[in-house]
C-alpha cells in the first residue's frame, strides 16, 4: 500500500522566511552589497567560478550572499543558472603563454627570463591576525615597479628544448564535455581535466597531499606558477572571424615530476598540469598533482592501488554538487523506507525470540 | 598613454579589433562614451539581447591538447541601422545595455560616422584598457624578486 502524504507548505515556508531573515542578520549592521563581496570577498568568489564552472564574478557574489557564505550551496545556486543558459558555442583554447602575468613564480629555476614575480600573495605573510583590519582605516597604494618588455615564457619549455621532459602532443581534437554527456570510464585527459577543474578544492588538497605522502609517490616540483589575465576569443559564427571578447584571470601550475625511461627512450621528466578559473593557487597545484598521478597509465608506471590514480574513484567524488546532493538528501523524509526496516527488524526479532525459545 | 598603446591605436584597426575594444570595455564607460557622442541612430533587431554561456577551453599542459575549462556568461546581438548596415556584438557577461551600444558601434564604425565613433569612443576605450594592463604589469614589477648573494665562508 502506497500513502501519499502533503503537508508542511506553511512549515516550509516559514521556515525559508526565518532563513531569510538570518541570512540578513542584525539589521542594525549595513547590508552586505555585491560589490563588496566581489571586491573584498574575492578569492571566495574565485573559488564559487571555478566549481560552479561559470566564470561571472556579479554572479558568484550573489551567490554567495544568497548561501550566506555556504561555499557549495554557493556553487549549487551557479550550476543551476548554468543550465539556464544556452550556449553560444567554444573558445579558442587560452594562450597562458600570452598571459598578463600578476604573479609567476617557478620552484625549479632561480633566474629565468621574466623573474620570480611574487604578486598579491599570502606568501611570506607571518599568519599573524591583523587586527587593524577589524578598525577601519584606508590602504595605501602598492608601488609600482618599471614592467619589463617582452613575453614571460613557460618554465618548462627550457627543459622541452633540451628534450629533458615529456612532450604535450599537439592537437586541435573537440574535447569531449562532461556537461554534455554522461561521464564514462575510461576517461582521456581532456575529460579528467575538466572534471578536475570544476572538482572540490577540498577534496583535491587531500588527494594531492596523498601522493607527496606517498600514496603513488611522483615528486612534483612547480615547474611554474602563474596567475594573471587571459584574453578569450571566440569567433563569431555569423561574421565568419574570432573576436578577443574578454579578459579572465586564470591560475595556471606546471609541475615537474619524477622521470622514468626506457629501452627506446632516454629518462626524461613527466608533468601534471592545473588551470583553474580566478586566483586559486592551491587548487591549480593541487589539480596538477592528481592530473599528474592519474596519467600512471600513459606513462607506464604501475598501479599501485592509490586513490588519486583511480580515475573512476577521483572523477566520480570529486564533483561537490552532486556529492552533496546524494548525501543530503538522505535527510529527506523517508518514513516509508524506513517503516518497512522497522518491520523487518521486528519481524527478525520475534523469529529469534521463537527460535530460541524452542531451543530452550 | 603608453608609447605601445599609441602605436596600438595608431595602426589600421579592422573590424575584429573594435569589436575586441567594445566587448571588454567598462559598461559604464562605454555608455558614458556613447551618451557623449551623442548619436541615436534608427535600427530594428535582428537578434533582442540575449545571454548565454561559451565554454572555455585550455590546453592540457599549455600547449598540448584541447580540453573545457569552464563556461563564462556572455551576451549577444544583433541590429540593423535603417541604412542596412548590420552591428554584431559579442560582450563578456550579463550586460543587455552594453551588447546594444556595442552593437550600434560596430554598425556605425562600417559607415560615414566609423571616424567620429572611433575617436570618441573607440580609441579612448582601447587607451583604457591599455592603461589597465600598464597598470598591472607595474605593480608585478614592484614584487619581483632581485636574488643577491651572500659571500660566506673562507676566501
Amino acid at each position: 500500500m502506497y500513502v501519499a502524504v502533503k503537508g508542511g507548505e506553511r512549515a516550509i515556508e516559514n521556515a525559508h522566511a526565518w532563513m531569510a531573515e538570518r541570512r540578513r542578520g542584525d539589521r542594525e549592521v549595513p547590508e552586505l552589497a555585491l560589490e563588496q563581496v566581489a571586491e573584498q570577498l574575492s578569492l571566495l568568489v574565485d573559488r564559487v567560478m571555478a566549481e560552479g564552472s561559470l566564470y561571472d564574478p556579479g554572479l558568484a557574489a550573489l551567490a554567495i550572499k544568497q548561501a550566506r557564505g555556504d561555499v557549495v550551496e554557493a556553487v549549487f545556486l551557479m550550476r543551476a543558472y548554468r543550465t539556464t543558459l544556452p550556449r553560444f558555442g567554444a573558445t579558442e583554447p587560452v594562450d597562458t603563454g600570452a598571459m598578463l602575468c600578476e604573479r609567476r613564480i617557478s620552484a625549479t629555476f632561480k633566474d629565468l627570463p621574466g623573474g620570480q614575480v611574487l604578486g598579491p600573495t599570502f606568501d611570506y605573510t607571518h599568519r599573524l591576525l591583523d587586527f587593524k583590519l577589524a578598525a577601519e582605516g584606508e590602504v595605501p597604494e602598492a608601488p609600482v615597479g618599471a614592467p619589463r618588455e617582452g613575453a614571460v615564457p613557460h618554465v618548462v619549455s627550457f627543459l622541452n628544448a633540451e628534450g629533458l621532459i615529456q612532450d604535450e602532443p599537439e592537437s586541435d581534437e573537440t574535447p569531449r564535455d562532461l556537461t554534455r554527456e554522461p561521464l564514462d570510464f575510461p576517461a582521456d585527459r581532456a575529460l579528467r581535466l575538466q572534471a578536475l577543474a570544476r572538482g572540490d578544492e577540498g577534496f583535491l588538497l587531500g588527494l594531492a597531499y596523498s601522493t607527496q605522502r606517498g600514496y603513488a609517490r611522483t615528486h612534483a616540483f612547480v615547474g611554474e606558477l602563474r596567475i594573471g589575465m587571459v584574453a578569450v576569443e571566440i569567433e563569431i559564427p555569423e561574421l565568419g572571424f574570432s573576436v578577443e571578447i574578454a579578459e579572465i584571470r586564470l591560475t595556471e601550475c606546471e609541475t615537474v615530476n619524477q622521470f622514468k625511461g626506457s629501452k627506446s627512450e632516454p629518462p626524461q621528466f613527466t608533468r601534471g598540469y592545473g588551470l583553474v578559473f580566478g586566483q586559486s593557487e592551491r587548487k591549480a597545484l593541487s589539480m596538477s598533482l592528481v592530473d599528474r598521478a592519474l596519467r600512471w597509465k600513459e606513462l607506464g608506471e604501475d598501479f599501485v592501488g592509490a586513490a588519486a590514480q583511480d580515475e573512476e574513484f577521483v572523477l566520480a567524488h570529486s564533483d561537490n554538487v552532486q556529492a552533496t546532493g546524494f548525501l543530503e538528501h538522505i535527510k529527506l523524509p523517508h518514513y516509508v523506507d524506513f517503516q518497512s526496516e522497522l518491520e523487518l527488524v521486528r519481524k527478525m526479532r520475534r523469529e529469534a525470540g521463537a527460535m530460541q525459545e524452542a531451543a530452550e | 598613454m603608453t608609447e605601445s598603446a599609441e602605436r596600438r591605436i595608431e595602426c589600421r584597426m579592422e573590424r575584429r579589433d573594435w569589436m575586441g575594444v567594445l566587448a571588454r570595455a567598462d559598461p559604464e564607460r562605454l555608455a558614458g562614451a556613447w551618451d557623449a557622442l551623442g548619436l541615436a541612430p534608427g535600427f530594428e533587431w535582428l537578434r533582442k539581447p540575449e545571454f548565454g554561456a561559451v565554454m572555455v577551453r585550455g590546453r592540457a599542459g599549455a600547449t598540448g591538447a584541447p580540453f573545457n575549462l569552464g563556461e563564462m556568461t556572455v551576451t549577444r546581438c544583433a541590429l540593423r541601422l535603417e541604412d542596412g548596415r548590420d552591428g554584431h556584438a559579442y560582450v563578456p557577461g550579463r550586460e543587455a545595455a552594453k551588447a546594444e551600444i556595442a552593437a550600434l558601434c560596430d554598425a556605425l564604425m562600417q559607415g560615414p560616422e566609423a571616424d567620429e565613433v572611433r575617436e570618441k569612443v573607440i580609441d579612448p576605450l582601447a587607451g583604457d584598457a591599455e592603461a589597465e594592463r600598464a597598470h598591472i604589469a607595474a605593480k608585478a614589477a614592484a614584487t619581483k624578486v632581485d636574488f643577491f648573494t651572500m659571500v660566506r665562508g673562507e676566501d
